[in-house]
């Protein structure tokens, strides 16, 4: 019990630390900033308004979200270690895996508070647009104005985030700040070409290479079944079944990373 | 405190005054020497496929911003086109050959292959391909290539059958397989009834003015957005302006036969009874009458300048 309550200790500390960052304001701020611009250029789109702002607000908490996983993940641990707090932090009575999930926990919390102001923000700007829309032009549109589908696609992004975060984290019990961001995103860029990995042996000759993409495949994170945002902007049903299948993967995936991520930093030497 | 306060003020002003003068220079720069016009009808990346990879995850927004590209192209060169149409045309020999919208099917084709499902730029990106010009880039075969694509995406889409069919109706003047697509459209689960009379009536009397109303009506119908609704509603008005230029045209015939020669202006026919006063269009515009005798809707009317339309098919002997 007292292992749980030091570990959410870690993490509400993580969370009122990064909800101080003066960077993480200015991601949200300009997120809300592009969230409210779309409703300008959804009026030079022919009517396609409303699909814009859900595009171009799902868009933007994606990649504004992506910023601040990367940007805080990286910093989690490396600020503790040329800070020196990591010694008195490590001094206390608590094993170091607690303090990798705690400050993992921390971050989650941090992102699903910014994501929320963004969905919050993408469904004022919709509700404004969608006010005193006749019937008649709504009942053409593919999904309802302020459809409550937004949600799931939010929810998916959400937990991309999560994983992109366990990503970071990883990285940065190991490696500098600079390359666990150039890392991450790395890892961010792959996880969306991961189709092109699986279908490398059309366009390889050599089976060896294809082997090995097939490989990678299969070990490396797939972001891209995350990405079920066309689907809901143009209201196309997503089974049940995908999302259970998807977020247990990412829950299993990122189990596995902050598994390596505490088993590193437990072998980690600080002298 | 007030030396505070003054050394802000001050900063401010020299910010605002360095702000002005750099704001002046650029004008003057852009008086002096006017910056060269830009080549924006270029396309550096036209592979869809090879976009699609580098848009990643951002695949959505992407292909918003390309038919915000799309619109605005085929918006420019149609204002573009219009205006020139108005000028008297040059000797053959110096004629272009009519390519005004070369960059719009690569636009649409990218636009869609971003966003397989984006509805819109499938119906008004096949009326931007298939109107002949100066409304489009008379290109109905790309028209109907972009629709057949988003079939392969939603084959359920009986509205793209129906637009399909209506290529082939008006631009193409195939009856026959215009009938065939409504029909197939008719057959999808939830299309709305008055398909199949279309196809019916399209293929008894094809060509015919009043099934190229029904036609209009139809696309008036199913219209997606406001834009579409506005062009089917022109169309509409086009139909209604073609139908009382023949009522005008027979009133001038009336004039020369009773006259003699053929009226010049309107104050003529009106002296001379055949008609009430100076008659208007459907968007109240004066209709022009040109020194042969021959009606047809003045150049500054939303509605000029008219379709030319479908042949009629040939009476079945009895």
């Amino acid at each position: 019990m007292n292992d749980v309550l030091a570990t959410v200790a870690i993490a509400r500390n993580v969370f009122r630390e990064s909800v101080r960052d003066k960077v993480l304001y200015n991601l949200v701020v300009f997120a809300i900033v592009l969230i409210g611009a779309s409703y300008l250029i959804g009026q030079l789109t022919a009517g396609q308004d409303v699909k814009i702002i859900k595009d171009l607000g799902l868009s933007a908490t994606s990649i504004f979200g992506l910023f601040i996983a990367v940007f805080i993940g990286i910093g989690l641990v490396s600020k503790e270690v040329e800070r020196r707090s990591i010694y008195s932090l490590l001094s206390k009575p608590i094993e170091r895996y607690q303090l990798v999930v705690g400050k993992y926990a921390g971050l989650v919390m941090t992102l699903a508070v910014n994501v929320a102001v963004m969905a919050a923000a993408l469904y004022v700007v919709l509700a404004y647009l969608s006010w005193g829309v006749s019937a008649d032009v709504q009942r053409v549109w593919d999904a309802p104005g302020m459809d409550p589908g937004l949600l799931k696609a939010i929810g998916m992004i959400f937990v991309e985030l999560m994983l992109v975060t366990a990503v970071a984290l990883f990285f940065s019990t190991f490696s500098t700040p600079l390359l666990s961001a150039a890392f991450t995103f790395g890892f961010y860029i792959v996880g969306h070409f991961s189709s092109d990995l699986r279908n490398l042996q059309d366009v390889v000759g050599a089976p060896a290479a294809a082997a090995l993409a097939r490989g990678l495949y299969w070990v490396l994170p797939n972001l891209a079944q995350f990405d079920i945002k066309a689907a809901i902007v143009h209201g196309q049903p997503v089974p049940a079944g995908y999302f259970v299948v998807t977020v247990a993967y990412a829950a299993v995936y990122i189990a596995m990373l902050l598994t390596l991520s505490s088993f590193i930093f437990s072998r980690r030497d600080f002298k | 405190m007030t030396s505070r306060f003054s050394r802000t003020a001050g900063v401010t002003a020299i910010i605002l005054v360095l702000l002005a003068g750099a704001v002046q220079l650029q004008a003057v720069r852009e008086e002096r020497y006017p910056p060269l016009a830009s080549d924006d009808e270029s396309l550096y990346l036209r592979s869809s496929d090879t976009l699609r990879r580098l848009a990643g995850a951002y695949t959505l927004s992407a292909s918003d911003l390309y038919w915000i590209r799309a619109i605005q192209y085929y918006g420019g060169n149609k204002r573009r086109v219009e205006a020139e149409m108005k000028w008297p045309a040059p000797p053959p020999a110096l004629a272009k050959v009519p390519d005004d919208y070369p960059l719009l099917y690569p636009l649409l084709d990218i636009t869609t292959t971003l966003d397989p499902l984006f509805t819109v730029a499938y119906r008004f990106g096949s009326v931007f391909l298939a109107e002949s010009e100066p409304r489009g880039a008379g290109r109905p075969d790309l028209a109907i290539a972009l629709l057949e694509k988003g079939l392969r995406s939603r084959p359920d889409k009986w509205e793209y059958m129906q637009d399909i069919g209506f290529v082939h109706y008006w631009y193409m003047e195939d009856y026959k397989a215009a009938a065939d697509w409504f029909n197939q459209a008719s057959l999808v689960p939830g299309a709305p009834w008055w398909l199949k009379s279309l196809a019916a009536t399209t293929l008894a009397q094809g060509g015919d003015r009043r099934s190229s109303r029904a036609m209009w009506e139809a696309i008036l119908q199913s219209a997606d957005n406001d834009w579409m609704r506005q062009d089917a509603e022109r169309r509409l008005m086009q139909l209604r302006a073609l139908d009382e230029i023949d009522l005008l045209q027979r009133r001038l015939d009336t004039y020369v036969a009773r006259i003699g020669h053929p009226a010049t202006s309107w104050e003529m026919l009106i002296r001379a009874g055949l008609v009430a006063g100076v008659p208007l269009d459907p968007t109240r515009t004066p209709y022009a009458l040109s020194a042969d005798g021959q009606v047809t809707v003045s150049q500054s009317s939303t509605i000029w300048p008219l379709p030319v339309e479908p042949r009629h098919l040939p009476t079945p002997p009895s």
